[in-house]
C-alpha cells in the first residue's frame, strides 16, 4: 500500500536568470496505491507545471510545500531518485536523446529502477513483448530515444517505460493528446496493465475527457489558477464535458 | 543540441573576404602564396608558431614516415615518384602548406577502384611517423566509373606532416572514405583532401580526429558532372592543449549537386581549442543545388575555445535548399533531465548523452572493427571526466 501525498505545493517556473513565475500556488492531493485520479482544467492551469515540478524538472522551482511518497520527502531526492523510489512521469512532450538508442536506455534504465542488471536474454524477450504490446517494430530499438518519433509514437513509448518501470505512482502528463482512437486505445490499454500489475496509483492529466472512457478514474479534480479548485467522482468529468472551463477560468484568473 | 554558449562566435555570413576568393588562387609554386603572418582569414584561427615551420617551408625533411597499405581485389595500389602523370590533375594547391607539401613529397601512393569494381573490403592507407621531423605525403585515389569502395585513411606516430590527397570519383562511383588522424601527442599534421565528385557520384567522408598537437584538415570538395552528391561527416574530440581545425569548401560548380556537412566536436580541457570553417558556394548560373551543413560542439569543461564559422555564398537565384546551422554548449540539461527522470544517475546519464552525441557520427563508419576502436579510443578520452 503506497500513498502519495502533495501538501500546499507552491512552485515557479524560471524564466530567464531574473524572470520566475509563480504557477504553482498550493496544490493539496492524495492518491494511495490502486487509485486514478484525473487531473482536468483549462489551458494554462498550471496541470503540466504540477507534473513537472513533482519530477524535478530543471526549469521549476519548488518554493514551498511537501511531496510524500509513502511519508519519504520526494522534493529532497534527486531526479533519478525519485525515479527509483517508484515515481514516474510520462511527458506530454517526450525529449529526443540523440544517438542514445532506445534499447541501452531502456536497459539503463530497468538496471537503475530494479537495481540490478536484468539478464540479457530474459531483458531482450521482456523488451521485445513490451515493444509488440505498445505497437512498435522491433527496429525502433536501434533508435535513438525519440529521435525522429512522430507525437503518437513518442506517447507509447512513454507507455512502453511505464510498463517496464512498474513504478508504484504514475503522472501521466496529457498522455492522451494528439492521439488517434487507434493508439489512444493501446496507450490506455498499457496504462490500464501496469495498473493491474503493481496496483499503481495514477495521476491521469487530461484535457479532455475522452481517455476516461478507457482509464476509468475513481477521482475526478479540477485544476485551476494552480491549485485543485474543485474535487468529486467520475460523475464530474461528464459535468465537465457538458459545461467546459468557464466556470473555472474566472476563478483563476 | 545545445544551450547557447559563452563567448563563442557562432555565426558568419561571409565576414571579410568572400568564401569564393579562397579557392581562386591556386598554384603549385609556394612562393605565389605569401608566408602567413596569422592575420589571414584563413590563418587568423590556427596558432603559427604549432606549425613548427610547415607554412614557412622548414623543408629539412628529417622526418621519417612509414606508409602500408593493403587492398582487396580488384583495387591497385602503388607508389609511384613524383613524375607519375596521373598526380596533381584533379587540383590546384589552395594554400602554401599545400604548396609546400606536393613540392617536398618524394614518393606518392596511387589508389585505382578499376571500373565496376565493387570492392568490398576496405582499402586501407596507414601512415605511421616513426622519427619527429618534417614530412610530406600525396596521396591519389580514383574510383573508375561505377566502381564502389571503402578507404580508410589512418595518421599515426609522431611527425610533422603536410600532405595532399586527392579523390577523385568518376561518373557513377560510389567512395567511401575514413580519414583518421590518431596522432601522438607531439605531432603537426596540415592536410588537403581535393575531391571532385563526377556525373552521379557519391562521396562520403568521415573524418575522425582524436591526436596531435595541432590538426588543420582543409577537405575541399568539386564538381565535374550534374547528379554528384557529397556527405562530409566529421568527428573531434579536443583534449587540453590540443588545436583541431576543420576548413571545408564545397563548391557548387555545377548544377543539380548536393552536399551535406555534419561535423560534430567534444571539448574538454584547459585550452582545448577546436575551429570549424564550412564554406559552401553556389556557383553563377547553376540550378538546382542542395546543400546543407551544421557543426555541433559540446563543450565539457572550462577553458575550451571553440570557434565555428559556417560561410554560404550563393550566386545563384535558382537553389534548391542551402541552409547551415551552428551550436557551441555545454550538455543539455533537458537531455539529462529526461534520463534520470527514468532513474539513470546523474554520472551514467552524462555518459549515455556524451557517448551518444559521437555515437551519431561514429555509426555513419561502415567498417565495424574501426567503428569499434574509435569508440574504445574515445571512451578512453572520455574516462579522464567520468
Amino acid at each position: 500500500m503506497t500513498t502519495f501525498e502533495i501538501r500546499g505545493l507552491r512552485a515557479d517556473v524560471i524564466i530567464s536568470e531574473d524572470e520566475r513565475k509563480e504557477i504553482l500556488k498550493g496544490v493539496d492531493l492524495t492518491i494511495n496505491s490502486g487509485e486514478t485520479h484525473a487531473i482536468m482544467g483549462p489551458n494554462g492551469s498550471g496541470k503540466s507545471t504540477l507534473a513537472y515540478a513533482v519530477a524535478g524538472h530543471p526549469r521549476y522551482e519548488i518554493t514551498e510545500g511537501e511531496v510524500l511518497l509513502d511519508g519519504e520527502n520526494v522534493l529532497e531526492m534527486e531526479v533519478d531518485e525519485r525515479a527509483r523510489a517508484g515515481l514516474f512521469l510520462a511527458m506530454q512532450y517526450p525529449i529526443e536523446v540523440p544517438g542514445v538508442s532506445m534499447s541501452n536506455f531502456l536497459r539503463s534504465a530497468v538496471t537503475a529502477v530494479r537495481g540490478e542488471a536484468p539478464k540479457l536474454r530474459a531483458f531482450s524477450k521482456e523488451l521485445q513483448e513490451a515493444m509488440k504490446a505498445m505497437a512498435f517494430d522491433s527496429s525502433f530499438a536501434a533508435r535513438g530515444v525519440n529521435e525522429g518519433f512522430s507525437g503518437g509514437e513518442k506517447k507509447r513509448h512513454e507507455i512502453l517505460q511505464l510498463e517496464l518501470l512498474k513504478p508504484k505512482v504514475a503522472i501521466l502528463d496529457e498522455t492522451d493528446s494528439g492521439l488517434d482512437v487507434d493508439a489512444l486505445k493501446i496507450v490506455s490499454e498499457g496504462i490500464n496493465r501496469a495498473k493491474e500489475a503493481n496496483g499503481m496509483g495514477v495521476m491521469l492529466i487530461t484535457h479532455y475527457t475522452r481517455i476516461l472512457n478507457y482509464v476509468k478514474p475513481d477521482f475526478v479534480h479540477v485544476f485551476a489558477g494552480g491549485r485543485v479548485a474543485e474535487s468529486g467522482g467520475p460523475e464530474l468529468a461528464e459535468t465537465l464535458e457538458a459545461e467546459g472551463y468557464e466556470r473555472f477560468v474566472k476563478v483563476g484568473a | 543540441m545545445a544551450t547557447p554558449n559563452l563567448g563563442i562566435k557562432e555565426h558568419s555570413h561571409g565576414g571579410g573576404l568572400p568564401v569564393s576568393k579562397l579557392d581562386v588562387h591556386g598554384s603549385f609554386d609556394p612562393n605565389d602564396f605569401p608566408k602567413p603572418t596569422g592575420r589571414e582569414e584563413e590563418w587568423r584561427f590556427t596558432p603559427l608558431r604549432r606549425l613548427r615551420g610547415l607554412h614557412d617551408g622548414r623543408n629539412i625533411a628529417d622526418g621519417v614516415v612509414k606508409v602500408e597499405m593493403s587492398a582487396p581485389e580488384g583495387v591497385t595500389v602503388e607508389t609511384v615518384g613524383r613524375d607519375d602523370e596521373r598526380l596533381a590533375r584533379s587540383f590546384l594547391p589552395t594554400d602554401r602548406v599545400s604548396a609546400l607539401a606536393y613540392q617536398s613529397f618524394t614518393e606518392a601512393v596511387v589508389v585505382t577502384v578499376g571500373k565496376d569494381t565493387r570492392a568490398d573490403e576496405p582499402v586501407f592507407i596507414r601512415v605511421t611517423g616513426t622519427e619527429q621531423g618534417d614530412a610530406y605525403g600525396h596521396v591519389l585515389v580514383r574510383a573508375e566509373q561505377f566502381s564502389s569502395a571503402t578507404v580508410v585513411l589512418e595518421y599515426a606516430g609522431t611527425s610533422i606532416y603536410a600532405d595532399n590527397v586527392e579523390f577523385v570519383v568518376d561518373d557513377g562511383a560510389r567512395l567511401d572514405v575514413v580519414s583518421l588522424q590518431d596522432w601522438d601527442r607531439d605531432s603537426v599534421h596540415v592536410s588537403h583532401q581535393y575531391t571532385k565528385v563526377g556525373r552521379d557520384a557519391h562521396y562520403r567522408s568521415v573524418v575522425i580526429t582524436l591526436g596531435g598537437d595541432l590538426v588543420r584538415l582543409s577537405p575541399k570538395v568539386g564538381y565535374t558532372g550534374p547528379g554528384g552528391n557529397a556527405e562530409l561527416y566529421g568527428l573531434y574530440f579536443t583534449g587540453a592543449g590540443q588545436h583541431h581545425e576543420h576548413r571545408s569548401l564545397v563548391d557548387h560548380n555545377v548544377s543539380h549537386t548536393r552536399s551535406r556537412v555534419d561535423y560534430k566536436g567534444a571539448l574538454s580541457g584547459e585550452d582545448a581549442h577546436s575551429v570549424w570553417i564550412g564554406d559552401v558556394i553556389i556557383g553563377e548560373d547553376t540550378k538546382g543545388t542542395d546543400s546543407y551543413e551544421n557543426n555541433r560542439n559540446l563543450v565539457l569543461t572550462d577553458g575550451a575555445r571553440v570557434d565555428s564559422v559556417p560561410n554560404l555564398e550563393i550566386f545563384s537565384g535558382e537553389v534548391e535548399g542551402a541552409g547551415h546551422a551552428s551550436t557551441s554548449g555545454r550538455l543539455d540539461d533537458i537531455h539529462l533531465f529526461y534520463l534520470q527522470s527514468r532513474g539513470i544517475p546523474a554520472d551514467e546519464a552524462r555518459r549515455l548523452v556524451i557517448r551518444g552525441f559521437f555515437a551519431e557520427i561514429i555509426n555513419r563508419i561502415e567498417v565495424p572493427e574501426l567503428r569499434q576502436r574509435i569508440t574504445d579510443e574515445v571512451e578512453e578520452k572520455l574516462a579522464f571526466h567520468d
